[in-house]
């Protein structure tokens, strides 16, 4: 029994409702919801939006592919790393999609535990969102070194020649955190989605997409003995994933703040990293679910509710973010180092990167704070924007972190300015290909919000718990 | 001429009917057979000329079927045999040293060089001599690059096309027989300044057979200036040869004399024995440098000034006269020249009678040189610390007047034959000369030169220059000690000599250099070879200089110069700008424009790669709106050359220098179109200094590859320094001045290694080091450093292991400079090694940070946490792996590092590794003195001191106790085995100004109150901060 146009657009405008949004809009039955979500992907038609949306990704990826292509051939020299700016774009970027991935795995995991209602409308893109990030972040690292054939070396691998990596490196440590997130990640994600697996397959009319989502499905019949598994397994990953959330920004922190650069070595990283990752984690989130709840005609399940309480984490966030650069200057002053003192002061602020540095204040603290209204908060045409300069903002955090900090360090004599070339920017671009790329095939061929857990939020299922 | 008359004789003893083709064949002449030869090869033919089609088949065919058989040359179409006995001392995997020397401007440098299995790699100083020292500059130890150049002219070619040097030797000895007649008075030879006897002689044979023939010397840069100083101050030429040991206080005319002409080495050394503190009883010298630009001397100047050469002249004779040399003209103090600043230097002086030196610079004007000289006879100095010596030139002539009428000559058309041997005058002859025009109608031009350049181009014949390490011959040094030259490899490309080629001429074809150079020392007699020639011949090889050879002192030397000769003006004032025109530290005249190592060398002070530039004081170029980079005109009377401007602080104002050697045009791939030639703009009236130049802004910008761009220390306290009442009131100063003090170890890991075998450090001495960059080429020779070139250097990615780095402090018009060598630091606690995340630098049980190139993945995170800077990344393949001739010149005891893997200072591992072999043979201990790391053998100023720290007698170990010792950035307890030692200088009391930092040791106060020199930043910020990101390296 499929909604009517009447319905549907009544739906969409209490799920608009800029006063008094409710997690779902009312009017859904069990079968509405899966109709409507499982619908997009079971679907026939490819729409004209989607199509030009995918290509135009799909270009960027080309692009990327070809930049690999390019940089394997010719070493990386193509892009404008130098002495003393030994990381670049790679490591910047590899910083920002990280922790963009942050935020998927707060909604699953964190709030899961937390049993915030609201986050099972958003939890499944987030999570795919996490792991196209992810996997965007992954490149970079094993890209960004001299002799990526050689990048091998970084594992715990048995040798003939009996070495190991060196452990002290933060480096090897990234690469236990990065795929450990990587993998818990995608099993989390994936054992999410097989209870709607199985209703895809349930549904499928085409062979082919039934013996996939078959296969996929696991032989999943939704028998109680299924359900206390399932549920036990999301619990028992959250669990897992949890900490993650924490620990793989702070390692990844630790690739500066173990060094003795002025500028990286700051013990406040770890939260500050952990903090900033949540900021643009959520601030993806955002940017991604405004086009699409609009597009697929999904505010009644995607409401004003979910987008306020994101921006409310975004405000949260900003605020450790400005916490955190407003003590990286004191601890400059504080330090009685002459070279911190210089780093923050002469080189962050007043340097020839200082226009990044301002860029990033305006982007990160300044302008979150129009997140005080209710009127930004609910407004989604100023929270897509704001959103886009987060992330925007974030990204210069990482490059002043980057940049800044290694053109200028201890001897004067070495300092040098860093240019990106053509390479540098395309790489990030294809991985922004690639990554939008990734995201319409997930909301064309996946069932882009969780079916089940939305029907748990229907009256209908409290009803029979009451009736138990 | 021989060939109608041979082919005639042909026909009239031949009978019957007889058919040919050309009148070469019918007279059966060498040259046709030749040319039958090449034609119609019945071996295999000679892989010459450009790949071909054709050449491409066979040479497949022949790879794939000699595939496996691979060496280096061809294999002989003889019969070859394997050793039966090894040769003697040929010990595959053991380099062999030989002493040779190598030549600038035809003055020999003596050096020894290494050579591996017949093939030489590295040149450095000959220690046995007083003229090297073992010390070899950056153009000194560049030759070995030249020597495999691969584009060197590789053959024999008449107007391009191949030709062999039997014909060139016939077309010769006909036009010489024709010539005969005259007295071979349309034959000119042109060479560069000959200082070696035996082509001297071979040359003096020559014009006793053609009496009219003249020979011409000429060289851009040579010491037209010094002689005609002598000239003007003795009216004879004669060679000043310093004893600056001997001197207590020097001044320096605009001279640059530790890294320029013959005495360069020997003066360095000379300086450094009065400056090394660390040797404990030195009576520190004072130097006083007045000069138009910043000179690499002078950064070691106690007190220096910088005046355009029309005022430094004027400050030169009021020097003289205030030292009671009658001096005509304008000689009072020019206003520029501080009062107290001129009675400081005038009492100096006069209070070392006999124990001072002035020195003029050998690119300044004649009349400086000849005030100079009336100066040092006015002191007492002559004979006391100044020699005067018979020059080195075989013969000494006014060059620039040799050449005008050389070039007068042939275009009067009174020149038939000209035999260019050596040199490029078509590059750089003065533009007035019109040298190309001239050239003409000349019958026929010949050129032996090592490349294909400018002046082959318009030459008939060219005939492949041997380079020196490849050919026998013999030069003076200094004080005109011979050097035997031998050969080190045949020559590649079967090159001849300049001697070779003079003795083709006078007819003595058969005889090799080799027999040349014996020959003619054989008939110098009993006085110089004594009895047994063979043991004085052995020994000159050996030791690489002939006994009994030195020139003699010339006695009685008095200065006839009057007063209106030493008040002649040569630098009129003429409103505009002064133009000064210089070599460059490292291209030299041009001669090594296609030398990578010499692009690539960062110049002294401006740390300018691959360019000249025109050298403005920062604020002569803010008066004229002109920025770094902006591309100006420089007018000299008409002729114009477009420069890109370079702030040069240190510079004299109203004046602009430019560099000479760049914008070849033949120079080969490197070289070509480098830079701009400014040789157009130098006439023969005005070599040195012109006046009257007008500088216009084009609007055009040109980026300047430099390595440093800022010159600011920031406050920061990386290079310590004191006067010498400073360093006696408190030695520890430098230690005094460091934030925790040096000492502090600190650290979380109980474990501490004990380093109680070997325990390596350096120590580098900064009152010694005037930038020179010798260390910089001898290291980049050494490790097979490769070049990367102007754009990679743009962007900030130059590989030098060992740079200099430059600062300048106080008055930024006339700042003081200092340099700073930093090698890596092989620090105990590397920073470096700890973030590595595959363990591909990691330390060595003597405290080496070693670098594991097969494990290095490339991350960068070490160079990123380098707090030095010291490491070096291979951004792209910058190795060239593909040119043969390259693949020689690399040591074959270093590594050839790949792209994408990190490299840097190695502290010469491998010479300590043969230092340890050795040492284990003999069953001992490596003693010190046995390791000298590269740049420590090339250092003309001793400043690097190397060795085992754990050797209380060793040299490093006194070094590393001094009180001048300090480690850079101590206070990161990174605890680095490179440490520094204070600079000491010793000023004039009365211009003293304070340079230690205050002597309570937390003087800068918790939050960098100012420390010494932050007075200057903020002076100098103002008018330098053009140049603090000038060079804008990407």
């Amino acid at each position: 029994m499929s909604l009517s146009p009447e319905q549907v657009a009544e739906q969409r405008a209490i799920g608009n409702d800029r006063e008094n949004a409710p997690v779902m809009a009312p009017g859904y039955t069990m079968e509405s919801v899966t109709e409507t979500i499982a619908g997009i992907p079971l679907s026939k038609n490819i729409r004209m939006g989607w199509a030009v949306g995918f290509l135009i990704a799909f270009g960027g990826m080309n692009l990327l592919l070809l930049s690999i292509v390019w940089l394997l051939y010719r070493g990386v020299g193509i892009w404008g790393i130098n002495s003393p700016v030994g990381w670049g774009f790679a490591i910047i970027n590899f910083v920002w999609w990280v922790g963009i991935g942050h935020a998927g795995t707060l909604i699953s995991a964190i709030l899961l535990l937390l049993r915030q209602q609201w986050r099972m409308s958003i939890n499944r893109f987030a999570e795919a969102m996490t792991i196209f990030a992810v996997s965007c972040a992954g490149l970079f690292p094993l890209l960004h070194t001299g002799r990526p054939w050689m990048a091998y070396y970084l594992f715990p691998y048995p040798s003939t020649s009996g070495m190991w990596p060196q452990f002290r490196s933060p480096l090897v440590w990234d690469v236990f955190a990065v795929s450990t997130y990587a993998t818990v990640s995608i099993v989390f994600w994936y054992v999410g989605l097989v209870p709607d697996l199985g209703t895809m397959r349930d549904r499928a009319k085409n062979k082919l997409v039934k013996f996939l989502t078959g296969m996929l499905a696991l032989g999943w019949r939704g028998s109680a003995r299924h359900w206390h598994r399932y549920e036990m397994a999301s619990l028992l990953l959250a669990g897992l994933a949890t900490p993650l959330v924490v620990s793989v920004h702070t390692v990844v922190s630790y690739d500066f703040a173990v060094g003795l650069i002025p500028g990286w070595h700051v013990t406040l990283f770890p939260p500050y990293f952990v903090a900033g990752a949540i900021f643009s984690g959520f601030a993806m989130v955002i940017t991604l679910a405004i086009p699409i709840r609009w597009y697929f005609g999904l505010e009644g399940l995607v409401t004003l509710r979910h987008m306020e309480n994101m921006a409310k984490v975004l405000l949260a966030t900003g605020m450790c973010v400005a916490y955190g650069y407003s003590m990286e200057v004191f601890f400059g002053w504080y330090s009685a180092s002459r070279y911190e003192e210089y780093l923050v002061f002469n080189n962050r602020m007043l340097g020839p990167y200082g226009w990044s540095y301002w860029m990033l204040i305006l982007c990160n603290v300044i302008s979150v704070q129009v997140l005080w209204f209710r009127w930004v908060r609910t407004n989604m045409f100023a929270l897509f924007i704001l959103s886009i300069i987060i992330n925007v903002g974030m990204w210069l955090e990482r490059f002043v972190i980057v940049i800044t900090s290694l053109h200028a360090d201890y001897l004067p004599s070495s300092w040098g300015m860093y240019y990106p070339t053509f390479w540098d920017i395309a790489m990030f671009i294809g991985t922004i290909g690639f990554f939008l790329t990734s995201m319409f095939l997930f909301v064309r061929a996946v069932p882009m919000i969780s079916i089940f857990e939305l029907r748990t939020l229907l009256p209908q299922a409290r009803v029979k718990e009451v009736e138990k | 001429m021989g060939l109608p008359v041979a082919a005639r004789s042909r026909t009239a003893s031949v009978g019957g009917r007889r058919y040919w083709r050309s009148l070469e064949e019918l007279a059966e002449t060498p040259d046709f057979q030749d040319y039958l030869e090449r034609e119609f090869p019945s071996q295999l033919p000679q892989f010459i000329d450009p790949v071909s089609r054709r050449k491409f088949m066979v040479l497949m065919a022949a790879s794939l079927g000699l595939a496996g058989l691979t060496a280096c040359t061809r294999p002989s179409a003889n019969k070859i045999l394997p050793y039966v006995q090894q040769p003697e001392n040929i010990i595959p995997g053991e380099a062999l040293y030989y002493a040779t020397a190598v030549l600038l401007s035809g003055v020999a440098f003596p050096v020894l060089v290494e050579s591996h299995m017949g093939r030489p790699t590295k040149i450095e100083g000959n220690p046995e001599h007083p003229a090297s020292q073992g010390a070899a500059t950056a153009m000194l130890a560049a030759q070995v690059l030249d020597l495999y150049d691969p584009d060197r002219a590789t053959t024999v070619s008449r107007l391009g096309s191949i030709r062999t040097y039997d014909e060139f030797a016939e077309n010769l000895a006909n036009v010489l027989t024709a010539s005969a007649a005259n007295g071979g008075e349309g034959v000119r030879i042109l060479t560069e300044t000959v200082t070696s006897p035996a082509l001297a002689d071979q040359l003096k044979v020559f014009r006793a057979k053609y009496p009219a023939a003249k020979w011409v010397q000429w060289e851009p840069a040579g010491r037209h200036a010094a002689r005609a100083g002598a000239m003007a101050a003795f009216g004879r030429p004669v060679d000043a040869v310093l004893q600056l040991e001997k001197a207590d206080v020097i001044l320096s005319l605009d001279a640059d004399f530790m890294v320029e002409g013959p005495g360069h080495l020997n003066y360095a050394k000379a300086y450094a024995k009065r400056r090394k503190l660390r040797d404990g009883d030195v009576t520190p010298n004072r130097m006083y440098a007045v000069e138009s630009h910043p000179t690499t001397t002078g950064t070691l100047a106690e007190h220096r000034l910088a005046l355009k050469p029309s005022v430094l002249e004027q400050f030169a004779r009021a020097a003289a006269a205030a030292l009671g040399v009658a001096v005509g003209g304008e000689a009072s103090r020019p206003a520029q020249v501080p009062e107290a600043w001129f009675n400081a230097l005038v009492e100096d002086l006069k209070g070392a009678r006999g124990r001072s030196v002035v020195v003029a610079g050998e690119q300044s004007p004649a009349t400086l040189h000849a005030l100079a000289h009336a100066m040092n006879a006015a002191l007492g100095n002559a004979g006391a610390t100044v020699e005067y010596r018979e020059p080195l030139e075989a013969e000494p002539t006014d060059q620039f007047a040799a050449l005008r009428q050389l070039t007068d000559d042939m275009s009067a058309g009174k020149v038939q034959v000209l035999m260019i041997l050596g040199g490029n005058p078509v590059y750089n002859a003065p533009p007035e000369l019109e040298f190309v025009k001239a050239m003409d109608r000349v019958a026929l031009k010949t050129h032996l030169s090592g490349w294909n350049d400018e002046t082959s181009e318009y030459c008939h014949w060219h005939i492949p220059e041997a380079h020196t390490l490849e050919a026998w011959g013999d030069a003076r040094a200094l004080d005109g000690t011979v050097t035997v030259m031998q050969p080190l490899i045949a020559p590649l490309y079967g090159g001849h000599s300049a001697l070779e080629v003079m003795a083709l001429m006078n007819g003595i074809p058969a005889k090799t250099g080799y027999d040349l150079v014996r020959d003619y020392w054989k008939t110098a007699g009993a006085g110089v070879v004594g009895a047994d020639f063979e043991a004085w011949w052995r020994r000159a090889l050996h030791n690489g200089f002939a006994e009994n050879t030195t020139l003699p002192a010339v006695a009685g030397v008095a200065v006839t110069a009057d007063a209106a000769a030493l008040g002649r003006v040569s630098v009129p004032e003429a409103g505009g700008l002064e133009l000064i025109f210089r070599t460059d530290s490292a291209v030299y005249d041009g001669r090594f424009a296609n030398n990578g190592w010499m692009q690539e060398l960062p110049r002294p002070g401006s740390t300018l790669t691959w360019d000249n530039a025109a050298e403005f004081s920062p604020k002569t170029a803010e008066g004229m709106g002109v920025k770094e980079g902006d591309v100006v005109s420089l007018d000299v009377g008409g002729r114009t050359v477009e420069l890109p401007a370079m702030l040069t602080p240190g510079h004299a104002p109203d004046s602009v220098t430019v560099r000479l050697g760049f914008g070849r045009r033949r120079a080969g791939q490197v070289g070509n179109d480098v830079g701009v030639d400014v040789y157009p703009i130098r006439s023969l009236a005005s070599p040195y200094v012109v006046a009257g130049v007008k500088a216009t802004g084009t609007g055009k910008k040109h980026e300047l590859a430099r390595t440093q761009s800022h010159f600011l220390m920031e406050g920061r306290d990386l290079v310590r320094e004191a006067t010498l009442a400073e360093y006696k009131a408190n030695p520890k100063f430098a230690a005094a001045s460091e934030v925790h003090g040096a000492t502090a170890d600190i650290s979380i890991h109980d474990f501490k290694f004990a380093y109680d075998g070997y325990k390596w450090g350096m120590s580098l001495d900064l009152s010694l080091c005037n930038g020179c960059n010798a260390c910089v080429t001898a290291c980049q020779s050494e490790n097979n450093i490769p070049v990367v070139g102007r754009d990679q250097v743009l962007r900030g990615r130059e590989m030098h292991w060992l740079r200099v780095d430059r600062y300048y402090e106080g008055d930024p018009d006339n700042p003081r400079a200092l340099n700073q060598p930093v090698p890596c630091m092989h620090c105990e606690n590397a920073p470096c090694e700890m973030v590595c995340p595959v363990a591909a630098t990691t330390h060595d049980d003597e405290g080496l940070n070693a670098m594991v190139y097969n494990r290095c993945v490339g991350t960068r995170y070490c160079a990123n946490n380098c707090p030095y800077k010291v490491r070096r990344f291979n951004f792209l393949q910058y190795q060239d792996w593909n040119t043969e001739t390259l693949k020689m010149v690399r040591n074959p005891d270093v590594t050839v590092r790949q792209r994408g893997v990190m490299e840097k200072c190695t502290y010469c591992v491998q010479r300590i590794s043969g230092a340890r072999i050795q040492a284990k043979n003999e069953g001992r201990m490596i003693r010190d003195g046995d390791v000298v790391v590269a740049c420590q053998a090339s250092c003309p100023t001793d400043a690097i001191v190397f060795g085992d720290l754990n050797d209380s007698k060793s040299q490093i170990a006194r070094a590393a106790a001094h009180p001048l010792n300090y480690a850079m950035l101590a206070e990161l307890n990174v605890r680095p085995r490179t440490t520094y030692m204070a600079a000491v200088r010793n000023p004039h009391p009365s211009l003293a100004e304070n340079l230690a930092p205050a002597s309570n040791s937390h003087g800068e106060g918790p939050h960098g109150a100012p420390a010494h020199g932050d007075e200057m930043t903020s002076g100098v910020s103002s008018a330098t901060s053009a140049q603090s990101h000038v060079a804008g390296r990407g």
